[in-house]
């Protein structure tokens, strides 16, 4: 269903079919995708992780875990066998409801995040309108989970891992939502769908070239990607759990499955977010620029595709996912935590302006062209 | 009775529910939570209204930053970390304020919208809204930051006073820990830190 909303707008699809709508009950379907949903958000995770396990190890000289199944790859689920053997401690002093909800509270939202999030033609569970405003609505609340956890610790370090973690929060969601508005606004529609398909039609002014978002955002795309990683609490953004300072900040006192709760929710959130960049700045599942799958040439290159063509899409986003993940990852390995006043001035002296800048420009050129 | 009015049933008893244990407990950072929990179902009432844009805009500001600030402004000044009781005196006045508001916008509300008839509900298109705030309610959208602007820079201004002039100083800042409950280590303490001997309450840490 093709809609032109006003002259000037992109037109774009509203609520895109996905494959996983087969057949008319209600409730195949809805298993379907809820399956499909908690599959990615479990082996996300762990192809990640293995994926920082193994090029960290490279990086420094290491050969990485080699010794669980072939190449070491069920590294990471013997890590977690082990955790949930491992005993439930809680501090006696701790506030033990609000302890044991902690890494529920952070990781929920983490899960509900890839409800909406494209993984190739047709490959979502929902095309939300309201699609990125979803997301990021959905990764604002896990802030919360580490709070509780920093505070219901009764622990000196938690606490102040959790309020440098509240602090890097606050400040780094304005320009991550600020970057993400000037996408929204190229695009013309906050559907993750429809955002990918916009960058398939986005040609550059008066040539028929097309572009992905990242080259006419590229100052978008660098604040997005440093407040993401900074949302994630990922090195060199990782003060909340500085080890050299907090003994390992909001998550000192836990231990066990609660522990691995918090580690999924960051490396999952490495997974979604990887997965928002690429939907929003590099094409989604497109394999090159201009060049549409094969089997669906009909529908733009983005839907309808054959088999091929769906899964050369799922792959071509998965690997895109991986990449950044990879650079994630390098960079942690590159450089040096950053000092916690220098964080704070970083996002409140350079990243908000520049994204207001950003938000300015990319809206100003939508208007004149 | 719908499936419809079920779920509204029900995200507005967790509603409620989250409401009255926020003025309940008796630990603030619980309430703190309750609230958060509150807001986070008024979220839900709007969903069940189909105002999806709405409820979105209530989990990003409500929860992801009103109920946060709360909680790292508690975490950041008296940081009760673990369990610790802190009651208002006010509980019959708040109640009695609060039961007779309630008593009368229910009345009003149900007084001036109860024998409307009833319909089914549709949200809008995202892009209907866009046009009708930035087009049509352009100007008053305007006024509105403006006065969000000028409390904001009131309350920089306000929280920037050069020192001593915003009254006395705190000389002892102590963080309590959850031993501390016994109350007579507690008011020995007290005692010692108002007698001026120093010590920062660490002793039992």
């Amino acid at each position: 269903m093709m809609l032109l909303v006003t002259s000037g707008v992109a037109p774009y699809l509203a609520q895109a079919e996905s494959i996983l709508d087969v057949g008319d009950t209600f409730i195949v379907p809805l298993l379907l995708k809820l399956a499909f949903v908690l599959g990615i958000f479990f082996v996300g995770p762990l192809v990640a992780g293995y994926l920082e396990h193994k090029a960290m190890g490279r990086m420094q000289h290491r050969r990485g875990p080699v010794e669980a199944g072939p190449f070491g790859t069920l590294q990471l689920v013997a890590d977690g066998i082990k955790f949930i053997q491992k005993e439930d401690l809680i501090p006696s002093a701790a506030d033990k409801w609000v302890f044991a909800m902690a890494p529920g509270v952070a990781l929920v939202p983490a899960m509900l995040a890839l409800l909406v999030i494209p993984f190739g033609p047709g490959v979502f569970a929902l095309d939300l309108e309201l699609g990125l405003f979803y997301v990021l609505a959905a990764s604002s609340v896990s802030v919360l989970g580490v709070l509780m956890g920093g505070w219901s610790s009764a622990n000196k370090f938690s606490l102040f891992g959790g309020l440098r973690a509240g602090g890097q929060l606050i400040a780094y969601e304005l320009p991550l939502i600020l970057a993400a508005i000037a996408v929204a606004v190229q695009a013309g529609t906050l559907s993750l769908v429809g955002i990918v398909e916009a960058q398939a039609e986005f040609m550059l002014f008066g040539t028929g070239i097309n572009l992905w978002y990242v080259i006419p955002q590229l100052l978008g795309f660098g604040i997005f990607f440093v407040a993401a990683l900074a949302e994630l609490s990922r090195p060199p953004f990782d003060m909340p759990i500085g080890d050299s300072e907090l003994v390992f900040g909001y998550m000192t006192e836990y231990s066990g499955i609660k522990y691995a709760m918090y580690m999924l929710t960051e490396y999952a959130g490495m997974v979604t977010m990887s997965a928002l960049m690429v939907v929003l700045y590099l094409g989604g599942w497109q394999l090159l620029p201009g060049v549409p799958l094969p089997g669906c040439e009909a529908a733009g290159g983005l839907f309808d595709c054959g088999v091929t063509g769906t899964l050369l899409g799922v792959g071509v986003m998965l690997g895109k996912i991986l990449l950044l993940v990879f650079v994630m990852v390098w960079l942690r390995v590159a450089y040096p935590r950053l000092r916690e006043d220098q964080l704070q001035r970083i996002a409140w002296l350079v990243m908000v302006p520049l994204a207001l800048l950003n938000l300015a420009l990319v809206t100003i050129a939508k208007v004149v062209y | 009775m719908t499936g419809h009015d079920l779920v509204f049933v029900a995200v507005g008893l967790l509603t409620a529910g989250g409401a009255v244990f926020t003025v309940t407990s008796k630990n603030l950072m619980h309430a703190a939570l309750f609230f958060a929990v509150t807001l986070g179902g008024i979220a839900g009432v709007f969903l069940t209204l189909a105002a999806d844009f709405l409820a979105l805009v209530q989990i990003v500001v409500y929860v992801g930053a009103v109920a946060v600030l709360f909680m790292f402004g508690l975490m950041l000044t008296r940081a009760p970390i673990g369990r610790e009781a802190l009651d208002g005196q006010n509980r019959g006045l708040a109640m009695a304020v609060a039961g007779g508001l309630f008593v009368v916008l229910s009345t009003l509300v149900i007084g001036a919208f109860g024998d409307l008839p009833t319909a089914e509900v549709t949200g809008p298109r995202i892009d209907d809204l866009g046009i009708a705030i930035f087009a049509d309610w352009v100007l008053p959208f305007e006024v509105l930051s403006m006065l969000l602007l000028a409390a904001l820079i009131g309350a920089i201004v306000l929280a920037r006073r050069e020192s001593g002039e915003s009254g006395e100083e705190l000389t002892v800042t102590r963080i309590e820990m959850a031993q501390d409950r016994d109350p007579e280590a507690l008011e020995r303490e007290q005692a010692a830190l108002t007698s001026g001997s120093g010590g920062t309450g660490e002793e039992h840490a």
